[in-house]
């Protein structure tokens, strides 16, 4: 399993054709206490740069772009009672939804996680 | 992942591009305070976290900076007459060290700002909003005859303690002509704050029993730092403080106030004194008056939501199909685990119980209007 990142702070684990979403820690830590998340049903289809989730903080509501195209084939039901996974585990249990990707070739595009740490850093 | 509705930097439009530094700049960035422009200026928006802060305010005592804020005083011959006529305030009947709530309104009845006036010796101390003091003090100065001087006590940071422990915290560290405890709401005086001259009213934002202290710039550092030396008190950021008045159902200027609504609109009517609502001879009285006459058309009015999905400012209002109203401010309530918004909404859709919908994203929301505030105020009377 691969991750990959996005300028827009998500990431992707990539296995075989299924792809899990999430926000990194660092996104979690700018948005702070996270109240909502609004996630996309299974079954939903997406393209790359699409916004079909959205995360409710205490001030603010943020959209999460899709990294890749695909269709989804779950999202995080933990999440409806404890929103708060995604600040306390943001890279592990606090992902979001899953999909099966359209075209992988569309990884090439994204980070890996040594260049997104770079990438923080450099904010 | 992007902001859709990004906190409220707003206010900055009128502000310079770089923003300012305060004088506890250094002490919030030495406790990990996250820093954002607001208002003009770089201010604390979080320490430990919005709900933790939030709740620690309700339950034990929470120090605000809120040094952003105009701290005016206004003197000179004839003063209380000039101040009347800008202000709906009855000043024959405000007694001395006793902060009221009063209006800046122009001259059609909208909302410029919303501001506690104090009367001091030979003078009046007003505080204002900081992203409006500015054109505060000049609607002040075309308004007020020339022989009365404007001071902007520029070099006066102002803090504000509040919680349910606030006033033990604060005994232990103020003497004064009487104790701090023997305030109650609404009362104020001169103290010795850790050794510093202090300006203390029993007052605040947050719904809770409080004080806001009035402190020269250079000391306070030293002040915060001994008032978070009591093991009640934790410095909170502005995110909480939003929350918590939203919670205690209070206005925020540039969101539930402005020019395009006025003082019955937003249920303020208490704010146009006894006096005021007969005689008017105040800037803007004559749309004041007549809505006063007539009842408003819209109402400020509170929006408990069903789920957790909050409504944000500029989310439409619906009964049934019509749009009646449009969201002013809206977040997740802390204390009650749900959403809760105000909002301003067709008369005829403002009684408590009605059952409405706010658009957000698409969806409709369920929401009940519900009277205000959402957390019982606390308030030491």
């Amino acid at each position: 399993m691969t991750t990959y990142y996005t300028k827009d702070h998500e990431w992707i684990a990539v296995a075989g054709e299924t792809g899990t979403v999430g926000i990194t820690d660092y996104a979690q830590s700018q948005l702070g206490d996270i109240t909502y998340v609004d996630l996309p049903a299974a079954g939903t289809t997406i393209g790359k740069g699409d916004a079909p989730c959205v995360v409710d903080s205490v001030k603010a509501a943020s959209d999460v772009y899709a990294p890749v195209s695909g269709t989804v084939t779950e999202s995080n039901a933990a999440l409806a009672d404890a929103p708060e996974l995604v600040n306390s585990a943001p890279e592990t249990d606090g992902w979001l939804f899953r999909l099966t990707l359209s075209d992988p070739a569309e990884l090439a595009g994204l980070m890996d996680k040594a260049a997104y740490d770079a990438f923080v850093a450099g904010l | 992942m992007n902001a859709i509705d990004a906190p409220a930097n707003d206010e900055l439009d009128d502000a310079p591009a770089e923003p300012e530094t305060l004088p506890l700049d250094d002490w919030h960035r030495a406790r990990g305070a996250r820093m954002v422009p607001f208002a003009g200026y770089w201010m604390p928006v979080q320490y430990e976290g919005i709900i933790a802060e939030h709740l620690w305010t309700r339950s034990s005592a929470g120090l605000f900076d809120v040094s952003h804020m105009g701290q005016l005083f206004i003197s000179g011959p004839g003063g209380e007459a000039a101040l009347e006529a800008v202000l709906p305030i009855d000043l024959g009947t405000l007694k001395p060290y006793a902060p009221r709530y009063s209006l800046l309104l122009d001259e059609y009845g909208g909302v410029l700002d919303d501001l506690m006036v104090t009367r001091w010796n030979e003078g009046f101390y007003l505080v204002v909003n900081g992203a409006t003091k500015w054109d505060d003090i000049a609607h002040l100065r075309e308004h007020l005859p020339d022989e009365i001087t404007i001071n902007h006590l520029a070099d006066s940071a102002l803090l504000a303690l509040q919680g349910p422990a606030a006033a033990v915290a604060l005994a232990r560290l103020a003497n004064g002509p009487v104790p701090i405890e023997a305030l109650t709401f609404m009362k104020g005086g001169s103290f010795t704050l850790a050794g510093v001259e202090a300006w203390i009213s029993r007052s605040g934002y947050t719904g809770e029993d409080g004080f806001e202290i009035s402190i020269p710039a250079e000391a306070a550092a030293a002040v915060a730092a001994a008032l978070c030396g009591e093991s009640e008190v934790k410095p909170i950021g502005l995110g909480a403080r939003d929350s918590l008045r939203l919670e205690a159902g209070l206005p925020l200027y540039g969101h539930d106030l402005s020019p395009e609504i006025n003082p019955v609109e937003a249920g303020l009517t208490f704010a146009i004194n006894k006096r005021r609502k007969a005689e008017g001879g105040f800037l803007g009285a004559e749309t004041v008056l007549a809505a006063l006459a007539e009842g408003p058309a819209r109402c400020r009015v509170g929006l408990a939501l069903e789920g957790r999905m909050a409504a944000r400012e500029g989310a439409a209002v619906h009964a049934g199909e019509a749009v009646i109203g449009t969201v002013t401010s809206g977040g997740f309530s802390p204390s009650l685990n749900h959403p809760v918004a105000m909002a301003y909404v067709a008369a005829a859709q403002a009684a408590p119980g009605t059952e409405l919908t706010i658009d957000m994203r698409g969806r409709r929301l369920p929401a009940r209007v519900v009277p205000l505030p959402f957390v019982p105020h606390r308030y030491h009377r």
